[in-house]
């Protein structure tokens, strides 16, 4: 496929650049670890609950590590260390160190080896159950060619999200994401058990995981086709969720690189540590990742700005493969920004999203739709929405997040949804095999356009390889916004490896 | 002279009126149940020109009808911000003539708010729509503290002008955070101090004033905008306090 007569050299020298981009960065997540990480890993030996206030067992015993000075050989060596040396099972080590009538402790016991591996079956055979289960289903619901339909409640409640979802589901979405309660992302800890009480979003827990799972898989099997059920593994919690939804069956996670820093203000060497052991948790369990390039156009113009999302896919790219991601599961993302009073806008979005399509062939790319430009004209927005979606199935796009003539408003209604539904459903029929029947003219508008970009990209990324990464965040490079590098939330939760240290998920799911 | 008015179709004060919304029954139900509740609303003559199942139970309906209301808008008033709008240029010339110093405008999403859009547009260097944000006047020293800023931090930072903007979510919860600052303000009775201001999706003038704010700002405001007014409000607050301070002297 090459409609846009793009020059393949120039891609291959954008990868090569977003691999030594990458590799120097690798050598700072590999000397760190995260309290966010420790915490999944306790998460995925089966540890989970609340104490009396509320405060998560995860975070605890975590906290006890760091204060106790031994969370730098890792909360698999400690959890072991302090088993062996009181003799104790997980469950009353536990018990006993959050209760703090035991200290965690870390010696350096040959026998802590095979506990460790013990602790670590609960995760990895749950997470190997998980995506068995979901091939099975999917075997037998298949949920067909895209672009799939994505989209979204956010009640707050979960039993309501539930009653949207199915709504949803029946009406046609492939792919419910449950958007997270405000904030949640700044949370340093994940909440417990079934809520009802979000603000714009439910909260992430486990439990409204295994809720929403269990509707949508009733869904699934009423319809004849899987329905995606999608969250958020960002922010500070990144890893956690990443492991609560590999158990859980998720099937996709917003799991980007760089948002939590640009957008959130998280610190960058927490995001980028977290980020790695989040998307080897996610291939493991087979979930697809979404990338938020789409954000950066929501601060900067989508024509002036159309090479930073180019650019900081190909970093996502790469940094999903240093986690052993293979590209099937990298949905990376882009969205349909451009303001619609631009002459010719609607081919400067096609040329931007069958470029992105052709740079990264294998990849389940996610596109968004309008919201910058939605102004409140409810019937303009449907309007937009409409070209968006014929951008979307003229370029065959994977994940196609449904543009709602409400946005910026309210989230969305159910009469919302429907109508969303309805509009996409109409376009994508009438236009389903677009895709294979255009071509582009030779040296035309959306060529250029289309080279012109990755002209750019690639300049970005040979100036982010000379500078480095890091420098480029505290320089601005992304949507404007400037990060110091030890600014930003969560740094305290960086922690150096000692000699020593282990990770039994990262070890055993590593090496591939 | 009173002016009554009603909605306008095709002829004057017909009254014509289109809404959506979904009744929670089926399909076989919906039809009657919207015509009744539009006659509730006020509206003669309703007719369901469309409905449809969209599942779970939940019905979907297009409805039109006549308003039998009308309102008077001689009766109206509505609560400008300023009356004319002045561009960068002229917002830096006024300042530079009206002031010997920067006026320092600290901005944030308070609380619970992580959608700092509204808040980058108007104090960005580039602005929103075409409209140069903040940090490229002259005029304004900005602080953007960004997202979920709390109110304390937030009055801590504030030198004189506090910006926020504010996204609606679901239970009211931007209602708390307005009112949270405020009143936070007034308990540590600063209130004096500081020009407020807030804008947002559903914000409008009159409702900001009546929270206690100085001026709201709604959908489809412009840096511009806000910087005129801003302008204008430090020079009447400086006229202000100049004559207060000469009454005092008089007694």
């Amino acid at each position: 496929m090459n409609k846009l007569n793009l020059n393949r050299n120039k891609i291959l020298a954008c990868r090569n650049y977003s691999k030594s981009i990458a590799g120097e960065l690798q050598q700072l997540i590999d000397k760190n670890t995260t309290i966010s990480v420790e915490r999944s890993i306790l998460r995925l030996f089966g540890v989970d609950g609340v104490d009396k206030a509320g405060l998560p067992y995860p975070n605890i015993l975590a906290e006890r590590m760091k204060e106790a000075g031994v969370l730098q050989y890792g909360a698999a060596n400690v959890m072991a260390s302090t088993m062996v040396q009181n003799r104790k099972n997980l469950k009353e080590t536990v018990s006993l160190l959050a209760s703090g009538k035991i200290k965690p402790v870390y010696t350096a016991d040959k026998r802590n080896k095979q506990v460790v591996n013990k602790l670590a079956e609960y995760g990895i055979s749950r997470v190997e159950k998980a995506r068995k289960d979901r091939a099975k289903l999917q075997v037998k619901n298949p949920t067909g060619k895209g672009p799939w339909f994505y989209l979204i409640v956010a009640t707050g409640n979960i039993y309501e999200d539930v009653k949207q979802a199915r709504s949803a589901a029946l009406n046609g979405a492939n792919c419910i994401a449950v958007i997270r309660s405000t904030a949640q992302s700044l949370m340093d800890y994940v909440p417990y058990g079934a809520t009802t009480t979000g603000f714009g979003g439910t909260y992430a827990t486990q439990e409204n995981f295994r809720i929403m799972r269990k509707a949508l898989d009733e869904m699934s099997v009423k319809l004849g086709r899987y329905i995606y059920l999608v969250n958020y593994c960002s922010g500070l919690c990144m890893c956690e969720i990443a492991a609560m939804g590999a158990m859980e069956r998720l099937d996709m996670m917003l799991n980007d690189s760089m948002y939590g820093i640009i957008f959130r203000d998280i610190n960058m060497y927490r995001t980028f540590v977290d980020q790695h052991f989040s998307r080897m948790i996610n291939t493991q369990a087979g979930i697809i990742i979404n990338t938020g390039e789409d954000n950066y156009l929501t601060t900067a113009d989508a024509v002036k700005q159309a090479h930073t999302v180019l650019a900081s896919e190909f970093i996502n790219e790469r940094l999903a493969k240093n986690a052993g991601m293979p590209e099937k599961l990298m949905g990376l993302g882009h969205a349909f920004e451009i303001n619609p009073d631009i002459k010719n806008s609607f081919l400067l979005e096609l040329a931007q999203a069958q470029m992105v399509r052709e740079i990264f062939p294998n990849s389940p790319i996610k596109y968004m739709p309008p919201t910058k430009h939605i102004t409140g004209d409810i019937f303009k927005a449907h309007v937009v929405d409409s070209m968006f979606n014929l951008a979307s199935v003229a370029t065959n796009q994977s994940i196609h997040l449904l543009g709602i003539l409400t946005e910026g408003i309210h989230t969305p209604f159910i009469q919302d949804r429907y109508l969303s539904i309805e509009s996409a459903k109409y376009v994508m029929n009438a236009a389903r095999d677009m895709s294979t029947e255009i071509t582009f003219k030779k040296n035309g508008l959306i060529q250029k356009r289309a080279n012109e970009v990755l002209d750019k990209a690639l300049k970005m990324l040979g100036k982010i390889k000379k500078e480095g990464l890091l420098n480029a965040l505290e320089r601005g490079y992304f949507a404007d916004i400037k990060r110091p590098r030890n600014g930003g939330k969560g740094l305290e939760g960086v922690i150096e490896k000692a000699d020593g240290y282990s990770n039994p998920f990262e070890e055993k799911w590593g090496k591939k | 002279m009173s002016k009554l008015i009603k909605p306008y179709g095709d002829k004057l004060n017909d009254g014509m009126v289109q809404l959506s919304f979904t009744l929670p029954v089926k399909a076989d139900l919906a039809e009657e149940a919207a015509k009744s509740l539009a006659l509730k609303m006020g509206l003669a003559d309703p007719h369901t020109v469309y409905h449809k199942d969209i599942g779970e139970g939940f019905t979907f309906v297009v409805v039109y009808g006549k308003s039998t209301h009308s309102v008077d808008v001689s009766k109206l008033k509505i609560t400008k911000v300023v009356e004319e709008w002045m561009g960068l240029d002229e917002v830096n010339e006024f300042a530079k003539k009206n002031f010997k110093r920067k006026i320092v405008v600290v901005g944030a999403c308070i609380e619970s708010d992580a959608h700092t859009v509204g808040i980058d547009a108007i104090l960005n260097m580039k602005g929103f729509s075409g409209d140069y944000g903040f940090e490229r006047y002259s005029a304004f020293k900005v602080y953007n503290m960004g997202a979920q800023v709390p109110c304390e931090e937030l009055i801590k930072k504030a030198k004189e002008v506090i910006l926020i903007s504010q996204i609606v979510t679901q239970q009211n919860i931007h209602l708390h955070n307005l009112t949270k600052l405020i009143d936070m303000i007034e308990a540590e009775e600063l209130r004096e101090k500081f020009l407020v201001i807030v804008g947002g999706p559903s914000i409008n003038n009159k409702f900001a004033k009546e929270l206690g704010y100085d001026a709201g700002f709604g959908r489809g405001t412009l840096p511009s905008h806000v910087a005129t007014y801003l302008v204008k409000k430090v020079l009447s607050r400086i006229g202000k306090a100049k004559s207060k301070r000469k009454a005092v002297k008089k007694i």
